[in-house]
């Protein structure tokens, strides 16, 4: 079947999010994904954004997380005090980040490259509410590209934190216990975190891509679970509502 | 009175800052207090203004503000363009998902601090080239925070407080080079942050209806707007709509900012583009696009610029540069989806 990465990652992404749940999402790939969930596995998903919007029956992709689309045919308009409280309180089960770097704990950096803060070398948004939602909501996700560049041993900045330096970290921080990094979905392969030292484990690989090739596009050593399989392709009807109703103009699956 | 002038002049300089980040606004909330008894009006009076004199006698140079809104959604556009034609400068600004309008700001050379949570980007339409050069060449003093963190800032102005505990940031880089301090809960022991209460001098927000006593209203997301009424010193209202006092009194439980929080009003329908307006119009994407398009050059940026703030008398002159009400007619389609 024909598909490009975008597409693969977004379904992929899709599958792991329960009906009955609740999930934060920004803009692109995230927002697709529980699109995609709620028109075909989740119908009872609840989609939520950081500005406030409240479970909007989304008529397109939304352009900002605070935009009109957000909260269109909605159950609440509400306020970003209120989401970031909701997650506060252990209500948000999912949510979805990216980033510029990323570590085998699944630490993020999206605020700057560079060693002087004041005056860095490349300067990112920073954390926006990614801090927020990495930290409060149960199980973050990632949908990224897998490069050598962006796998890297040591992020520049923990903008977000995600296992911190391993486990029993978060926790010593302060971090409200038993949440973290979930999933990491690459163009390569799927991972997973080890439940023992809290390092990135590949899950799955997907099709036509090889061991090599994620070893040679990631910065660190990653583990590996025992019975490895093969990534399952785009189903022919995720790939339909994906191309026809979720993003019919190509704006996110069109950036392969 | 004397004991209290002593008191708060005392905890001014006593306050101190524990992580890396310098924080720019003074938490004390017994200080705020004084402000808000001694020059917050009470009185329901008439507050309508322009927007060039709402600018030049409300904001000075060294300001610190916080601006309404989300960026390229309800943005209070008149008064950030007015702020860069009269070139004010050394304003800080709170960097709460601060685009579009932060874009402005930069361009105007307006800040020399900022308290990041989101800043040099617009979300899914990319990074603007020449907030990125500004903030790397270190012109600009920057503590790191979050959406959450800058919101619970104005929570906590807003409750009168002069901080409040969290639990985002903990442990990362984010936390160190932010002005939070760890501690400990007095009840459970369990480890919290405290953010201290951010008091903007003046607040900016642009609102789909108000009196002309600032009495206003809010259809949709509120996004940390709310708060940032009750935490500013000073506070300027834009309205897409100016309305009599018996329309507000209609539904009074829509009302999210009443006149005594407010400072001034000024009536600006479009007032939000080229963001969004929610049920109103939508973002001018072809605008936004536009604009980043031409910082990848000088001359073209000021040209630019040129074009649509300095060279224009006043917001109505920036609308009749883009096309004036037949753009704006489209982009009320686009919101309301007349047009799929």
């Amino acid at each position: 079947m024909d598909y490009n990465n975008m597409e693969l990652m977004i379904c992929l992404a899709s599958r792991y999010l329960e009906d009955d749940s609740i999930v934060v999402v920004g803009t692109g790939a995230p927002c697709a994904a529980a699109m995609l969930a709620q028109k075909l596995y989740s119908p009872r998903l609840m989609i939520m954004f950081e500005a406030g919007g409240i479970g909007p029956l989304l008529p397109s992709m939304p352009i900002s997380v605070g935009d009109s689309r957000t909260f269109y045919r909605a159950l609440g308009a509400s306020s970003m005090p209120d989401i970031m409280e909701t997650c506060q309180r252990g209500l948000v089960d999912y949510t979805f980040l990216g980033g510029a770097q990323i570590d085998c704990y699944g630490n993020i950096n999206s605020t700057m490259i560079g060693d002087n803060h004041q005056a860095p070398k490349v300067r990112f948004p920073g954390s926006g509410g990614a801090n927020d939602l990495g930290s409060l909501c149960w199980k973050t996700m990632m949908i990224t590209p897998q490069d050598k560049r962006r796998f890297t041993e040591k992020v520049d900045f923990i903008t977000t934190p995600g296992y911190l330096t391993g486990p029993g970290a978060r926790e010593k921080a302060g971090l409200p216990p038993d949440c973290g990094p979930y999933k990491v979905i690459t163009n390569l392969c799927v991972i997973g975190f080890d439940d023992e030292s809290k390092r990135m484990k590949v899950e799955s690989i997907h099709p036509g891509r090889t061991r090599e090739e994620i070893i040679e596009n990631t910065g660190f050593e990653l583990l590996w679970v025992d019975n490895l399989e093969e990534s399952e392709s785009p189903r022919k009807e995720e790939l339909a509502i994906l191309r026809n109703e979720v993003d019919p103009y190509r704006y996110i699956i069109g950036r392969e | 009175m004397r004991y209290y002038n002593d008191l708060v002049k005392e905890r001014s300089v006593t306050y101190k800052p524990a992580g890396k980040g310098k924080i720019f606004t003074n938490p004390d909330a017994d200080r705020a207090r004084l402000y808000f008894r001694d020059q917050k009006p009470r009185k329901m009076i008439e507050k309508v203004t322009t927007v060039r004199k709402a600018v030049s006698e409300m904001i000075n140079d060294g300001d610190y503000i916080g601006v309404g809104g989300f960026g390229t959604n309800r943005i209070p556009t008149a008064v950030l363009h007015e702020i860069v034609r009269q070139k004010k400068k050394n304003l800080g600004l709170a960097g709460h998902t601060a685009t579009h309008d932060f874009q402005i700001l930069i361009a105007g050379s307006c800040i020399n601090r900022c308290d990041i949570a989101y800043i040099v980007g617009l979300e899914a339409r990319g990074l603007s080239k020449m907030a990125r050069q500004a903030v790397e060449s270190g012109s600009i003093e920057l503590t790191e925070w979050t959406n959450a963190a800058i919101t619970w800032r104005y929570k906590a102005a807003a409750m009168g407080l002069s901080f409040l505990p969290v639990r985002c940031m903990l442990g990362t880089d984010t936390e160190k080079y932010s002005g939070a301090v760890e501690m400990e809960c007095p009840f459970t022991g369990a480890k919290y942050l405290a953010v201290p209460a951010l008091y903007p001098d003046v607040g900016v927000i642009h609102v789909h209806r108000c009196d002309v006593y600032g009495n206003s209203q809010i259809d949709g997301i509120m996004i940390a707007d709310q708060d940032l009424a009750r935490a500013a010193k000073r506070l300027i209202i834009t309205t897409e709509r100016l309305v009599p006092n018996d329309v507000i009194r209609r539904e009074p439980a829509k009302t999210v900012i009443p006149y005594y929080l407010v400072d001034a009003v000024v009536e600006v329908p479009f007032g939000s583009y080229p963001g969004n307006m929610p049920y109103e119009y939508f973002s001018d994407e072809d605008h936004l696009r536009d604009w980043l398009k031409a910082e990848n050059d000088p001359e073209t940026l000021a040209a630019f610029l040129e074009r649509h703030i300095y060279g224009v008398k006043d917001f109505n002159g920036y609308l009749d540069t883009i096309g004036g009400i037949a753009r704006l007619q489209e982009l009320r389609n686009l919101e309301t989806m007349v047009e799929k």
